[in-house]
């Protein structure tokens, strides 16, 4: 840090102390928020965890009738929050994965940008909007057309048996994979991007084929910052709260079929949260919790894994 | 001998169907979004009249219904939420780019970004517990709260990104003078990067625009003019996200139209902004 | 499986010896090469005639014409920018993988035209390999892996035929007997001068019957850098090799003849002995003495 110069008055060196710990203050309110959550939500959860202990996450019930102030658990929501986002990574990824490799390699130039903007302007509609559409468009169409086909031909396995109702896992875990559409293909170009085109010689020079320098030289040696992409997008796909409500179904069933109706961790504590009180609210508070320790450890885990492409990088040159 | 054999007609194919699936999967993603603005457009512009800017919600089938109260609603939510996100955000952006050693702020940009992934939801529990609990009462207040909080990270990423492209020449010759940091930042840096920073907020009110979850148990959301903060105010989405769920055809055509409004919001804030400031970028160089 | 080895599709060895600069073409006559002596009849591993690269609208070669000897070393010498680089790559084809760019003009790998209608650059690069400036091992590959890349995208799968290659490459390389041991290692655990010696082994396993050297050791130590050197010195018993070096003294080192590029022109091609010692263009004798670049 600059002195303020020799000359100048003893006031400004005040004025400098000051700015600092302004500008110290706005950076740590980064930490304050994430211990302030932590902290209010613990308190909030408090009552439930008295209620319930352990018990809590293994329970299957949701019933505000049941015994005193009613018995609560977080499975179904813990499944349904689980499966919708490992539908939307299926769906999600090796299409993000393929454009990005469109977008890096293969694409004509003048292309390039106004593509990516295009992929940009995916990611600034409001997750409401995907779900009024889901409503309205998405759920009728795969009710009459497009499910029953699909249990025609996979109505063997457990997971494509039973009624179909239009809403469900599969509905909601198909428009979080929309959702996620966009971070997952912009993280993956970033990272493709990277890759030294070094490599990619080496392998032209051998005599490979377009996509044999794409495996070989591009997607081998990004491995890990395209698996970081991928649990950037699960981050997403947890917190998804709009569209999952509106096409899910709401009830706390754990059923293996996908076209079964679900819930979420974020869509129960959106559809109930305004009228709770007193043991369902605390219980919701512990939802939320949960929600947000699982949403934090996977996105650390996605940063350390989208960094970990540099460093690998700076060891080669040794 | 420069001569295909089945082996390199083999691997051609191959090369040829894995980079047509490429372009297929682009063509996938961006299926989405052509669709999207298709449907909002065929639902919602036939509703799309001087009354749904100016009127209030009204009972099913009611003619002359309209959102302006969300509308302003939502004005007002985001001034609120960059009373909170924008004085933090700046500062903090200040401190990672002029002050701050390289572990600490290390430190500072990860758990940022780690809090840009938080859900929505859980900002509005916070703001929940913080304000509404206590006021006994939803609010504005709240419902700023909530949505400041996500804006928060993002306006201090943004900052910083912009500060740290200004050249250190700049800082240099401001100090040399005999300047003190406070001023050189305050008068030099900051006004240079003024554009860009300014992008950055504009940025972040159009992703908070279109939230819906952290308003839910915080502003809740009114059917009539709020002119009280202290109590529950309408927002675009809430409106939207009410009328879609109801069982009302006629609220099901505005919910369109309120949606076709709030794209366009957020589109004007996310994307109009960035390729509004590319183009002066380029004429000032 | 279509595998040739060397000595099916290579004509007789000639040993190209100093004091026959034959077949030596000037960059002020299009003709092309005419025998010295019957005895050691010198052959063309690849003619090139009338090349011009262009990149969008400029031009980065212009008109030019040399014949690479076969079993030689051949080093292009010039000043930055002088498009020597660009020269090399037009020998594979890899000069396309830029955006724009265009070619005028003929080259021939024994006598087969390698910019042909029907002819694809993917088997060009087979026949025709190359070693870069910065090695570029494939780092989530390992020692063994990386030697056999180029087989394994022939179709060749057989344990015995790979493990034979990987010696024979590494041998000739020579880098086997510092690696023998760990194949499986990563590539990225060997020094700078190792990894390059591996892509050189790598390059050499696919059996090309011409080797492109562009600047193979501009990064490396001088002790890596002479044990390259002597490297290229027993591989042009078997291979033809042309080497772009912006090192005056280590063209007159490792080379048989030597072509010097000035602005995108060849301003004069012959054996290296000449070129350094009796140079017959004003340009040449600026350039190797010193006087620019």
């Amino acid at each position: 840090m600059a002195p303020a110069g020799v000359g100048a008055p003893s006031g400004s060196r005040l004025a400098d102390r000051v700015f600092h710990l302004l500008c110290l203050a706005g950076a740590l309110t980064v930490g304050l928020l994430l211990l302030l959550v932590l902290w209010e939500l613990i308190k909030g959860s408090h009552l439930s965890m008295k209620t319930f202990g352990w018990k809590f996450f293994i329970s299957k019930t949701w019933d505000p009738n049941a015994g005193v102030d009613g018995a609560y658990g977080a499975l179904p929501f813990i499944y349904g929050t689980i499966v919708t986002s490992i539908i939307a990574l299926v769906i999600a990824v090796p299409l993000s994965i393929g454009t990005a490799i469109y977008l890096t390699d293969l694409a004509p130039m003048w292309l390039r940008q106004p593509l990516t903007s295009i992929i940009e302007m995916l990611a600034a509609v409001p997750s409401v909007i995907w779900g009024l559409w889901g409503i309205f468009v998405l759920v009728p169409v795969l009710r009459t057309d497009v499910y029953p086909v699909l249990q025609k031909i996979l109505g063997f396995l457990p997971f494509f048996e039973g009624p179909i109702l239009g809403v469900g896992l599969l509905t909601a875990g198909t428009i979080v994979a929309i959702m996620i559409l966009p971070i997952v293909t912009s993280v993956s170009r970033e990272v493709l991007r990277s890759v030294p085109n070094l490599q990619r010689e080496a392998a032209y020079a051998l005599g490979a084929t377009r996509w044999e320098v794409t495996r070989i030289a591009v997607l081998s040696y990004a491995r890990r910052g395209l698996m970081g992409a991928a649990v950037l997008g699960l981050g997403r796909a947890l917190g998804e709260t709009m569209a999952v409500t509106m096409v899910i179904g709401n009830a706390p069933n754990i059923s293996l079929s996908l076209f079964d109706s679900g819930d979420t961790l974020a869509s129960v504590i959106a559809n109930q949260f305004p009228e709770a009180s007193g043991v369902m609210l605390s219980s919701l508070f512990e939802l939320g919790l949960v929600l947000l320790g699982v949403t934090i450890l996977v996105n650390i885990l996605a940063q350390i894994m989208i960094h970990a492409l540099t460093t690998a990088e700076t060891r080669r040159v040794a | 001998m420069i001569v295909a054999s089945a082996n390199h007609r083999f691997r051609k194919f191959k090369s040829l169907a894995m980079n047509s699936l490429c372009i297929a999967c682009a063509l996938l993603v961006i299926l989405p979004l052509v669709v999207i603005l298709f449907y909002l457009v065929k639902m919602g512009a036939s509703s799309l009249n001087l009354a749904f800017f100016t009127n209030l919600p009204q009972a099913p089938n009611q003619p002359g219904s309209g959102m302006a109260n969300a509308i302003a609603g939502t004005l007002e939510l985001l001034l609120l939420a960059s009373f909170v996100g924008v004085p933090a955000g700046i500062l903090g952006g200040i401190y990672l780019s002029e002050y701050g050693g390289e572990r600490m702020n290390r430190w500072i940009r990860f758990w940022a970004d780690v809090l840009n992934g938080v859900p929505s939801i859980v900002w509005g529990m916070l703001s929940y517990a913080l304000v509404v609990i206590r006021m006994k009462a939803f609010s504005a207040w709240a419902g700023g709260l909530a949505l400041g909080f996500i804006m928060l990270p993002l306006v201090l990423r943004t900052t910083e990104e912009v500060l740290v492209l200004v050249p250190r020449s700049y800082r240099e010759a401001a100090l040399a003078l005999g300047l003190p940091q406070w001023k050189t930042i305050m008068r030099i840096v900051l006004p240079t990067a003024l554009r860009g920073i300014v992008t950055g907020i504009l940025l972040a009110m159009g992703r908070i625009a279109g939230e819906t979850a952290p308003l839910l148990f915080t502003a809740l959301g009114n059917d009539y003019w709020n002119h009280n903060l202290s109590g529950p105010i309408a927002a675009l989405p809430l409106q939207i996200f009410k009328y879609a769920i109801s069982a009302y055809d006629d609220w099901h055509r505005q919910a369109w139209a309120g949606a076709l409004v709030l794209v366009a919001l957020t589109f004007i804030l996310s994307i109009g902004v960035r390729l509004f400031s590319r183009g002066r970028f380029q004429k000032s160089t | 499986m279509n595998f040739m080895t060397p000595d099916e599709t290579k004509p007789a060895p000639a040993r190209a010896s100093e004091s026959s600069p034959a077949a030596a073409p000037r960059a002020d006559s299009n003709s092309t090469a005419e025998p010295a002596s019957a005895a050691a009849r010198p052959v063309s591993a690849i003619t090139v005639k009338d090349l011009s690269v262009f990149f969008g609208k400029h031009q980065v070669l212009k008109s030019v014409s040399l014949d690479i000897q076969a079993r030689a070393v051949t080093a292009i010498i010039g000043p930055s920018g002088c498009g020597k680089s660009t020269f090399l790559r037009s020998l594979n084809r890899m000069h396309e993988l830029v955006a724009e760019a265009r070619m005028e003009g003929d080259i021939r790998l024994f006598g087969e035209d390698i910019y042909g209608k029907n002819v694809e650059p993917v088997l060009v690069r087979r026949r025709v390999g190359m070693v870069f400036q910065k090695s570029n091992p494939f780092p989530t590959m390992s020692i063994g892996e990386n030697v056999t890349v180029g087989l394994r995208l022939n179709g060749i799968r057989n344990r015995a035929v790979l493990q034979e290659r990987t010696e024979q490459s590494l041998r000739m390389a020579a880098l086997w007997d510092e690696v023998k041991d760990r194949l499986n290692a990563p590539a990225v655990s060997l020094s700078g001068g190792q990894q390059q010696r591996l892509c050189i082994a790598r390059a050499l396993a696919v059996q090309p019957e011409v080797l492109l050297m562009d600047e193979p050791a501009s990064a490396l130590d001088p002790l890596a850098t002479s044990k390259i050197e002597d490297l290229i010195l027993e591989l042009k018993k078997d291979y033809t090799i042309v080497i772009v070096t912006h090192n005056m003294q280590q063209a007159a080192r490792a080379s048989d003849y030597t072509a010097f590029f000035y602005m995108g022109e060849l301003v004069e091609f012959g054996a290296t002995s000449q070129i350094f010692t009796s140079p017959k263009q004003k340009r040449t004798e600026d350039y190797v003495t010193g006087r620019f670049g």
